[in-house]
């Protein structure tokens, strides 16, 4: 596979499905917010938002066609945010795991 | 300008000179005006660019520490109120971190040598770079101008509620300096990963590079990755302050931890922003001033890696005392002992290459072995704080003061004037005086652990930071402590005095006054517009002092 692709063409009809994968997407986001699902309500939403984030990245922003260099990039990056978020939360989940008495 | 434009050097030199005036053989001569600095994309003169702004910003941090050692002699609030104390180590801080510490070693040294150091003609992208020195300078006066309108005085952490709700100072203008600061440090990041990915020369693999290139490519990897969330959050309390949004203010509903998670999240991986290029710095001088190659190589290389990662593991142990949780607290103070194990690996691979070296004691070397001094003391004095029931009793005393000092001030300046004075040669084409070198370096080390050991002491006995006033028995510490500063004040005046004396009057510096492996020694002093008259090609390790040898020997029989 050639490494520099700076120039390779998507034909039309991928961008137009990923849009409209991307308009059904958000449509059920707006539907689902109607139904009350409980502890899944949040889950669900995040589900839905990174699957079309994943097409943006992905389709729109070339992702998929690029060399190997720009995913480990994509892959740094959202570890990094898994990071930010997975440590703050062994906080914020155990906040009141262990009981002393200066609290 | 196209590289086609300098692959034969002298017909190409005679030609630009007939065409536009200009010697492009040495960088320093390509034009004269004004314009041609502040509109230069040369990144050896972005490096000097960086060079004055980090020197001026260091003053004005200096002249506010100088006020506080002074303030503190006396165990009274006699020099100044509480209020204008609170500012003053406010501004103190924030000049010091975000001015100096963090864009100098890479602003300057690795601007100047990472395409001399992998053998290309520029930095990949030369007007981010430009850009890159704009924003720095933008944001910095800002943060000066901040200071006119009435100062900060939450301390450079900007801990929220107090930030946001309580402070009278200027924080929102200040937090817009360290944010469009946080720009040129993205920059930069970027530009370094970009270069040193894709702009090496025919044959300079990954295992060839040196180590001050491998540890800059660490240091861009926490400015891309970390950079952003400071530059969200100090949006966030501007937010939070200016339209009362409840993020981190209790009475509004939000969570004033949340705050902390998120600046320590940047700011203790910052530590290593500053730390690593100085780390760079020394893996060079032990080689050269040993003559030896970097015992070690891929265990430094990777061990730069190594702290770069594992530093976004272990911010909660600022948090210790905060209020997290005891089980948070637990991880952060196991994983903050990891970092000991790469920092370790560094301090142990470089004392094993002075065995058997031919060590000489230049300036540079003076200021290696300062390195080490300062930053043991400060590394292993940084895993007592991360011990949880030790953090119970020194949290928030001079102890953590001391500790940080040592660890990004005194190993950081090391590595900075350790590295200009190395590379002084290369950069101006004068060598210094030698023995005013030597002199300064020895002053500095010493004024250095007068200033901040006794603060161990004062930490350790109970006084804590950020209070101008305190008990009568500490007075003699503090006499101790103010009295070092002065001679720390003297020892920085010197290289600024006979540095600025040697670019006029130095001896003419040879191309490789140390003999030095390292492309950048291969080229001119000072280098030519283009860096190199031809690429050159890799073809074997690294610090190969055999090659270096026959070489010399060749120029001085030439
Ligand atoms: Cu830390």
């Amino acid at each position: 596979m050639n490494h520099v692709m700076p120039d390779h063409v998507v034909p039309l009809r991928v961008y137009l499905l990923v849009f409209i994968a991307l308009i059904i997407l958000t449509a059920i986001t707006v539907q689902v917010a109607y139904i009350d699902l409980g502890l899944l309500n949040t889950p669900i939403a995040i589900i839905i938002a990174s699957i079309k984030a994943s097409l943006v990245v992905l389709y729109f922003m070339h992702v998929r066609y690029s060399e190997k260099l720009i995913l480990l990039v994509v892959f740094v990056s959202i570890f990094t945010l898994i990071l930010l978020f997975g440590f703050a939360l062994s906080d914020y989940l155990t906040r009141y795991w262990i009981m002393l008495p200066i609290r | 300008m196209s590289t086609d434009h300098v692959e034969t050097s002298a017909s190409i030199v005679s030609v630009s000179r007939h065409e536009h005036d200009i010697d492009t053989s040495n960088y320093l001569k390509a034009g004269y005006t004004l314009k041609s600095w502040l509109l230069t994309v040369d990144h050896k003169r972005i490096a000097l660019l960086y060079l004055f702004g980090v020197t001026f910003f260091f003053i004005i941090g200096g002249i506010l520490a100088f006020l506080i050692r002074l303030e503190l002699v006396t165990p009274k609030g006699d020099l100044v109120s509480s209020d204008t104390y609170n500012r003053l180590f406010t501004q103190h801080g924030i000049i010091m971190i975000f001015l100096f510490l963090v864009p100098a070693i890479p602003g300057v040294f690795g601007n100047f040598l990472i395409p001399l150091m992998i053998g290309a003609r520029d930095l990949a992208f030369p007007r981010i770079n430009l850009a890159s020195w704009y924003m720095y300078m933008a944001g910095a006066l800002l943060t000066v101008v901040s200071m006119a309108m009435g100062g900060v005085d939450t301390g450079w952490t900007f801990y929220t509620p107090y930030s946001t709700t309580f402070s009278n100072g200027a924080v929102v203008t200040a937090g817009l300096g360290i944010f469009i600061i946080g720009f040129s440090s993205v920059f930069t990041g970027l530009n370094f990963a970009v270069t040193i990915h894709k702009m090496r020369a025919p044959g300079m693999t990954w295992f060839r590079l040196p180590l001050f290139v491998w540890a800059h490519y660490a240091t861009s990897l926490i400015m891309l990755l970390g950079t952003p969330v400071l530059a969200i959050t100090i949006l966030l309390v501007a937010v939070e302050r200016i339209w009362k949004v409840g993020l981190f203010d209790p009475s509004l509903g939000g969570d004033p931890i949340l705050f902390q998670h998120l600046f320590w999240f940047y700011s203790h991986p910052a530590v290593y922003i500053m730390i690593l290029p100085a780390m760079g710095v020394m893996s060079e001088l032990f080689s050269t001033f040993s003559k030896k190659p970097v015992f070690g190589y891929e265990f430094i290389a990777m061990s730069s890696l190594a702290i770069a990662i594992v530093g976004f593991f272990v911010w909660g142990h600022h948090m210790l005392v905060s209020g997290q949780s005891e089980f948070a607290g637990l991880i952060f103070s196991a994983l903050s002992f990891l970092v000991a194990i790469p920092s370790a690996v560094k301090v142990f691979n470089w004392t094993a290459t002075l065995y058997k070296g031919s060590i000489s004691f230049s300036t540079p070397m003076i200021y290696a072995f300062g390195f080490i001094g300062l930053f043991a003391i400060g590394g292993l004095t940084g895993l007592f704080l991360a011990c949880l029931g030790m953090d119970y009793h020194v949290h928030d005393t001079y102890f953590v003061v001391a500790h940080f000092h040592y660890v990004m001030v005194g190993a950081t300046i090391m590595g900075f004037l350790g590295a200009l004075h190395y590379w002084w040669p290369k950069m101006t084409g004068k060598m210094y005086p030698e023995g005013w070198g030597q002199l300064a370096a020895i002053v500095i080390f010493l004024g250095f652990n007068f200033t901040f050991f006794p603060q161990f002491l004062l930490g350790y006995l109970g006084m804590p930071r950020h209070y101008h006033e305190y008990v009568p028995e500490f007075q003699i510490l503090h006499i101790l402590s103010s009295a070092g500063a002065m001679i720390l004040g003297i020892g920085y005046l010197m290289p600024f005095t006979y540095l600025a004396y040697s670019v006029f009057y130095g001896k003419k510096a040879p191309a490789n006054p140390w003999g030095a492996t390292g492309l950048e020694w291969r080229t001119p002093s000072p280098p030519p517009v283009h860096n190199f008259d031809s690429i050159p090609t890799v073809d074997s390790k690294p610090y190969d002092y055999r090659t270096i040898r026959e070489e010399l020997s060749h120029v001085a029989r030439a």
